[in-house]
């Protein structure tokens, strides 16, 4: 007798174009559950949360931004090694107008936002033609260029770095700031992905061919969501430099590029909650292995190790499994 | 035929390294028409039509619609133009429904331009586009994904978003290919439709039978170069076609 996990849609689940029937109060929590318990989380952790916690939930809600942003991209097919990028563009932007030009972090940190997009959407644009691994390559590759650009002409503080930058005026608004956009990024790009925009986006991943033969400009789209991408990795770019009141070469650095990889690979591609989920697990995670000093690194490594091969799909497919579906097993003749 | 041709493909050439895959071929199109492209293996056919739909550019030669040059025009601004093809390998969507495939050519400028400006009800016009092609509303096909969907069904989705585009010229790469007989029959009176609603189409095929059935004329094409151009019976008369198609005695 060979057995086999059968598979079962909850009846609920059983939908046409979204129109649910909903009978009963348990159902209607079954179908909103998962959109309140983030909102949720989101309103009640700061809260809780002491100050050391509140700063590392400060960075936890940059790293995911930062992974959303990834996986915008990436379901456009770019593939990109350089979040650095749009993270570092920020931050400068946001440092420059307010160190040089004396604007206020409320004005700083939207309108670097918008140039730190335009400026890396203007960066890429002539890679965008690249395919596959040299794009990746080329992402890779213009962060740590900047880098090496500032140190050279030690523009902008040169190694120095910007310090002494305005704050918000409250953590809470800080706090509060980050979390909202962490919930409007991710609801807003969940729905605009399953939009018809977002099937033309996903068509160019998985078949750029058939959508150019729609007679569709691929790479007017793949531009928008450049710009998309790169506003969200700029806009956590700009937060975190008000938040440090410092600005330097480091935001270039490789962490801002791998960590949201390594986010999106955890917690599920293709999903945004899945990126948001793999942020909330790896910062806290990097944050609590510190006690250990010179080996934080090894254990960092094994348990993304463990994460990606125990689960490939992600956290949040197999719990979006879990929820949604009865599994049993089956008796299988033969 | 005093007006101008739809289509006018003058001196084409391609070459691939030192493969000369296509090599000066001219034809005109005529609107109505429905033209076959036949030949052997690797005899130049789908590198034609590549280079009519801008997927590959044309290494000399011109091709005009409507009196317009449009050789090595990017693909998406032909497709705008108003012709629209489809692939010989289909290559769905495959995790999505089959009428959610016909969003992203729905989502097309040229379809918003033909529509005086608005989209409308996408997923409603896929569905009856879908139908006119033979997914029957009945049973629900249209609704099923595409990695479930036999081949024959692929050809059909593959066919109702070029009819989606609403193109003045439809090129079909091999259409029937890997098509049962039956299945076959059951498209030929779709294309028949099409050509009778003014559509003017170009159409590649092994399937030598079902397309002298409803071709008006046909170009045989060997070593990617043009050696005959008639009426279907008249081509395979030609002693030059006899021998590309089934080798010369020595």
């Amino acid at each position: 007798m060979n057995k086999r996990k059968e598979r079962i849609d909850r009846g609920i689940k059983v939908r046409s174009e979204d129109i649910f029937a909903l009978s009963s109060w348990r159902e209607m929590l079954y179908l909103a559950a998962p959109r309140l318990i983030p909102v949720a989380a989101f309103i009640v952790l700061p809260l809780l949360l002491g100050p050391y916690w509140q700063r590392v939930l400060l960075s936890v809600a940059v790293f995911a931004l930062l992974a959303i942003s990834w996986d915008i991209l990436a379901q456009t097919g770019m593939v990109s090694l350089g979040q650095a990028l749009f993270f570092g563009m920020g931050a400068y932007c946001s440092a420059i107008l307010n160190h040089y030009f004396g604007l206020s972090p409320f004005l700083t940190i939207p309108v670097a936002a918008v140039l730190g997009g335009v400026i890396c959407t203007l960066l890429l644009m002539p890679v965008l033609r690249l395919r596959g691994v040299y794009f990746t390559m080329v992402t890779l590759i213009i962060p740590l260029m900047l880098e090496r650009v500032i140190e050279a002409t030690k523009i902008f503080g040169g190694t120095e770095g910007i310090s002494g930058l305005a704050v918000l005026p409250s953590k809470w608004l800080e706090l509060y700031i980050l979390m909202a956009a962490l919930t409007a990024a991710l609801f807003g790009f969940r729905r605009m992905m399953t939009s018809d925009y977002g099937l033309v986006l996903t068509g160019i991943k998985d078949n750029d061919r058939s959508v150019m033969n729609a007679g569709i400009n691929i790479y007017w789209f793949k531009i928008q969501a450049l710009f998309i991408a790169g506003s969200v990795g700029a806009f956590a770019g700009a937060m975190m430099t008000h938040v440090y009141r410092f600005v330097g070469m480091p935001v270039f650095a490789l962490d801002y590029s791998i960590l949201p990889i390594a986010a999106v690979m955890v917690g599920g591609p293709g999903s945004f909650a899945g990126a948001v989920l793999g942020a909330f697990i790896l910062v806290p995670l990097s944050e609590a292995l510190r006690a250990l000093g010179g080996l934080r690194i090894v254990f960092y490594g094994v348990f993304l190790v463990i994460f990606v091969v125990g689960l490939p799909e992600g956290i949040f497919h197999f719990i979006s499994r879990k929820y949604s579906q009865f599994e049993r097993w089956a008796e299988v003749d033969k | 035929m005093s007006e101008t041709p739809l289509l006018e493909v003058r001196e084409l050439s391609k070459s691939f390294g030192g493969v000369q895959a296509v090599n000066r071929i001219s034809f005109d199109l005529h609107k109505g028409d429905l033209l076959g492209i036949i030949g052997p293996n690797g005899s130049g056919k789908t590198t034609t039509v590549n280079l009519i739909s801008g997927f590959v550019k044309a290494s000399s030669g011109k091709v005009l619609f409507k009196g317009r040059d449009i050789t090595s025009m990017a693909p998406y601004k032909i497709v705008r133009l108003g012709i629209a093809r489809t692939f010989q390998m289909v290559k769905p969507f495959y995790q999505l429904p089959a009428y959610k495939n016909m969003i992203i050519p729905l989502y097309s400028p040229r379809v918003k331009a033909l529509a005086g400006g608005k989209y409308g009800d996408r997923n409603a016009v896929a569905l009856d586009l879908l139908e006119e092609v033979g997914f029957e509303r009945d049973n629900q096909v249209a609704y099923k994904v595409a990695s479930v969907l036999p081949q024959g069904y692929l050809k059909r989705l593959e066919l109702a978003k070029a009819i989606s585009l609403q193109p003045d010229i439809m090129i079909l790469d091999e259409l029937f290919s890997g098509l049962s007989l039956a299945e076959v029959a059951s498209i030929v009176p779709i294309i028949e439709k099409l050509l009778s609603e003014g559509k003017t189409i170009i159409m590649i095929e092994h399937r030598l039978k079902e397309l002298f059935r409803i071709a008006n004329r046909v170009i045989v094409l060997n070593f990617g170069e043009k050696i005959a151009d008639g009426a279907a019976k008249d081509v395979m008369e030609s002693e030059a076609v006899k021998e590309a198609y089934l080798g010369s005695e020595e």
